[in-house]
């Protein structure tokens, strides 16, 4: 298991490397001069004093293949640089905003374990109910919604009309700003934080739930009508225990590799849904850096959530060990 | 990322290949029931047919949308003043005159909706027909002549698949300005890697079948043998992935516009008008939902599409 480890990292530090390494370069050829960005913006006259203290300072009168050499050195040493814009170490950053990140992909993939893998089940095994098509289309025309369609949808409802309205207490919540007090790291602290936390997590998980359920009533169908599900029924076990122990466990794979996928994603790719309710995450972060084309943020940025990303696969990848003990890997 | 993996597991599909290509004499009948059987079976799925209406009305609508309204109300400045009443016409709720309304700057909004629709089928069509015969290329590429030049394309792939694609997208239109055409450019250079995986796939399955061993041993070039004998065998998983793309491309090009990286005032992109609406959705929720469910309506289209072609290409992964 430690050598399967050992090899998959192995295997990813090549593309992370072309793949940072191309935004590096990327963003030096973007039009926009950093030392402009650091001299406090466009339109003003630089001092030449000034120009040459920033450009020896960051580098810039460095060729650009030792700027780039230089900026991997640091990397590795840990050090993501600073800030074109207000010189706020790139580290601080990510440390202010990944925990955000982490809570809402938490909770999205909470609700999409509990919803997406409930549906999926109860769908398989009342296979062709009236309950089953109208699942599935459900989740058709759910899977195809874009997020933010769903989040205004959602900020409407019970953002707007609900105080309109007069809606009882526990349907109205708050539709923008991030929570801000947690308990356990992942909980929210008080009620407020709650109510900012449910509209964008079920935003963001909305689209995967449907995708998991389908995918589990897929593999529920598939596993239920193996050998040894018959052999199960046939020795007469209750049907819970063919559902619960032989086919669920065997159906979860995977549905769990997709669960991992998403999380990963989710982490540094829920701009969409950052942005709708404006909650202060990883991605929403990335992209009012590029818009800025501050490249130290982008790129720094970029690797953690890359990094966390991998990071998530490779743990999915050694936990079907777990679900499937038939499962080796190092043959 | 899970259709891929859907399509990639089905692209078996052995019978009905082979029985196209099998006999070269009778290749335009057995050819024709093929088609008839694909049709038949595709029209016993409701969602899908639904969805093929709806895409047909959407290109009617495009094609024809000069003759539903009038072009100065979409794009055209403000509108004047109501002498009688002595307001303005903006921010109308829907209408007789303005069936959704007007927008803040008294543009009458089911006109824009309507124009639209051309904008949204001009990129999705466009981005996927360029992605899909990027990826086609590196597909055969990869697939068929294998080693090094697999390896190296594939890595490609990895490398641009590891890149979160809305920084590169940014990132792309700063380079190259705001335009339609841009973003074209930028949804293209950023789908062609599912079609690349997948038809690869595809192409590796078959070319170690029979067929394709007959048609070397009679001499066929390799490119005879894949234009001519892989590509038509292959192609199936693509075109659902294409179909299912359009809907991702046009889900791509509102995000990016709604986002404020994507199409430029006064087109009337269905993303920027989501982005207009935002800030009024208190008031005037019409701004945002009119155009939200135009978009949301289009992408299950062709979702729903993709899934009935799906089904109906390969019988044997159907329930």
């Amino acid at each position: 298991m430690f050598g399967y480890a050992v090899r998959r990292i192995a295997l990813v530090v090549p593309v992370v490397f072309f793949a940072i390494s191309l935004l590096f370069f990327l963003f030096y050829v973007l039009p926009g001069d950093p030392v402009t960005i650091l001299a406090g913006g466009e339109g003003r006259t630089i001092p030449e004093t000034t120009r040459e203290n920033i450009e020896r300072r960051y580098g810039f009168d460095q060729p650009v293949l030792t700027q780039f050499t230089d900026y991997w050195k640091a990397v590795l040493q840990g050090d993501l640089g600073e800030s074109y814009r207000n010189n706020t170490p790139v580290w601080e950053t990510a440390k202010q905003f990944a925990p955000n990140s982490l809570r809402l992909a938490f909770w999205a993939v909470i609700l999409e374990i509990i919803i997406g893998i409930g549906v999926g089940i109860i769908s398989a095994v009342k296979r062709y109910s009236y309950l089953d098509t109208l699942t599935t289309l459900v989740t058709t025309v759910a899977m195809a919604i874009p997020v933010f369609v769903t989040g205004y949808l959602l900020i409407y409802l019970f953002g707007i009309r609900a105080f309109q309205n007069g809606w009882p207490e526990w349907l109205r919540f708050r539709t923008g700003g991030t929570p801000s007090e947690w308990k356990f790291l992942v909980f929210p602290g008080d009620d407020e934080s709650f109510r900012r936390l449910v509209l964008p997590a079920v935003a963001l998980a909305f689209v995967q739930i449907a995708v998991i359920a389908r995918m589990m009533r897929a593999t529920m169908l598939e596993t239920i009508n193996t050998d040894y599900v018959r052999t199960a029924r046939a020795k007469g076990l209750t049907e819970r225990a063919v559902v619960f122990k032989h086919g669920l466990r065997n159906a979860l794979i995977p549905v769990v590799t997709l669960i991992g996928l998403d999380f990963g994603t989710m982490i540094g790719a829920a701009v969409l849904t950052e942005t709708v309710f404006s909650y202060n995450g990883l991605g929403s972060a990335i992209v009012r850096a590029a818009e800025l084309r501050d490249a130290p943020v982008v790129l720094g940025l970029t690797l953690v959530v890359v990094l966390a990303y991998l990071f998530v696969n490779l743990i999915v990848d050694l936990s079907y060990g777990l679900l499937d003990p038939r499962i080796r890997y190092d043959d | 990322m899970t259709t891929e993996k859907v399509i990639s597991t089905s692209v078996g599909g052995g019978d009905t290949d082979t029985l196209v290509s099998s006999g070269a004499d009778d290749e335009a009948p057995v050819e024709a029931s093929l088609r008839r059987d694909i049709w038949k079976r595709f029209r016993r799925n409701k969602l899908a047919v639904v969805g093929l209406c709806m895409i047909a009305m959407l290109i009617l609508m495009a094609i024809f949308a000069p003759l539903l309204v009038r072009l100065e109300s979409t794009i055209g400045g403000i509108a004047e003043l109501d002498p009688e009443k002595g307001t303005s016409p903006a921010r109308l709720p829907p209408s007789a005159d303005h069936w959704f309304g007007t927008d803040k700057t008294g543009r009458d909004l089911f006109a824009r909706v309507v124009y639209g629709a051309r904008i949204s089928l001009l990129v999705g069509f466009a981005a996927v027909f360029i992605s899909t015969t990027v990826g086609v290329v590196l597909g055969v590429l990869a697939g068929y002549f294998g080693k090094a030049i697999d390896g190296f394309i594939m890595r490609i792939t990895d490398i641009a698949l590891a890149l979160p694609y809305i920084v590169l997208a940014i990132a792309l239109v700063v380079v190259f300005g705001r335009s339609l055409f841009t973003i074209i450019l930028v949804l293209a250079a950023l789908g062609w890697m599912g079609t690349a995986r997948i038809f690869r796939s595809s192409i590796i399955q078959q070319k170690n079948q029979e067929y394709v061993e007959a048609a070397r041993a009679i001499g066929c070039s390799d490119w005879r043998i894949i234009s001519r004998h892989l590509v038509p065998n292959a192609i199936q998983p693509v075109i659902v992935y294409s179909t299912l793309a359009i809907g991702t491309a046009i889900l791509s090009e509102a995000a990016l516009s709604f986002l404020g990286v994507g199409a430029v005032e006064p087109t009337p992109s269905w993303g920027l008008m989501i982005n207009h609406g935002r800030s009024a959705l208190r008031s005037d929720p019409h701004l945002l939902f009119f155009p939200a469910a135009f978009l949301a309506l289009t992408i299950v289209a062709f979702t729903a599409v993709g899934d009935g072609l799906r089904d109906a290409l390969d019988p044997k992964l159907k329930r």
